[in-house]
């Protein structure tokens, strides 16, 4: 940021100023307690869909997390699809970003957003375009991260 | 009594999401890619393993549980196979989001027409 602002003029940096006292204020404290209250019931309904997967299909609950995710991720398709989940994610903010189900919106969307180009071009080409940082990140820290613990536990004796 | 922790749990991980889009003014691609690569770190040290027993879904249903499971699919097969298992064990855990995730993005692009 300070990089940048080396190389405006000085009616630019006036503009800035400017523009910071006309921005609206967020309302941070509200907007945390929509998002608190909408992903905690994310949550509590991924706990539903957990507890009965465990219960009929016999997973434990470090491995439960696979078919909850999927499934939230078919009702995130059908709320995506019809139109509600970005009404949903207009108050919710975070709330509906930070689960997965705001993973599944983002591919979802983009791919029923682009269809227009065609299926290889427009939905193949842009399906990750937005949740493709969270894989690339994800991904690499990862290997990142494994690849110590690796080295570690086997040359370190840990 | 765990829905209550899921609920709470969950909700707090939101919370700090929150707070990162707006006090801190990041977009949502940088608050969810910094989310996995804290999830990723709790992973690898053991953290989040037991967030899990303790919250259940409020720890498997955010993002953060993403980057646990490679880390941890990454661990099981590098455990078994040494320093390639890293490669070859990656999305060991993770397959359902990505595969459910490209699935139901193409019967939904199939299904649905772009509004507005």
């Amino acid at each position: 940021m300070t990089k940048k602002n080396n190389n405006l003029s000085k009616q630019q940096k006036e503009y800035q100023t400017f523009e910071k006292q006309r921005e609206t204020k967020r309302p941070v404290v509200k907007n945390c307690i929509k998002a608190f209250l909408i992903g905690g019931s994310i949550c509590t309904i991924g706990q539903a869909i957990s507890t009965f997967y465990m219960y009929y299909f016999n997973f434990t609950e470090q491995t439960v997390g696979n078919p909850t995710v999927a499934t939230l991720i078919f009702i995130t398709m059908l709320l995506t699809g019809f139109g509600v989940y970005d009404h949903i994610a207009q108050v919710a903010g975070a709330g509906t970003a930070v689960p997965v189900t705001g993973f599944g919106n983002a591919v979802i969307s983009a791919a029923i957003e682009h269809r227009t180009e065609g299926y290889v071009l427009g939905v193949g080409g842009n399906m990750f375009k937005l949740a493709g940082s969270v894989i690339l990140f994800g991904v690499f820290s990862s290997f990142v991260i494994a690849l110590i613990k690796t080295i570690l536990m086997q040359w370190g004796g840990f | 009594m765990v829905f209550l922790w899921a609920f709470l749990i969950g909700g707090l991980i939101c919370v700090i999401g929150q707070i990162m889009f707006d006090v801190f003014k990041l977009s949502p691609g940088h608050t969810l890619s910094t989310l996995v690569v804290v999830g990723a770190i709790l992973g690898g040290l053991g953290i989040y393993d037991n967030l899990i027993d303790f919250a259940g879904a409020g720890a498997t249903v955010p993002i953060t549980s993403f980057g646990n499971s490679l880390v941890g699919g990454a661990m099981d097969e590098a455990e078994q196979h040494g320093l390639i298992g890293v490669v070859t064990g990656m999305f060991k855990m993770t397959s359902s989001g990505i595969t459910s995730a490209i699935i139901f993005g193409m019967i939904g692009a199939l299904l649905f027409k772009p509004k507005g």
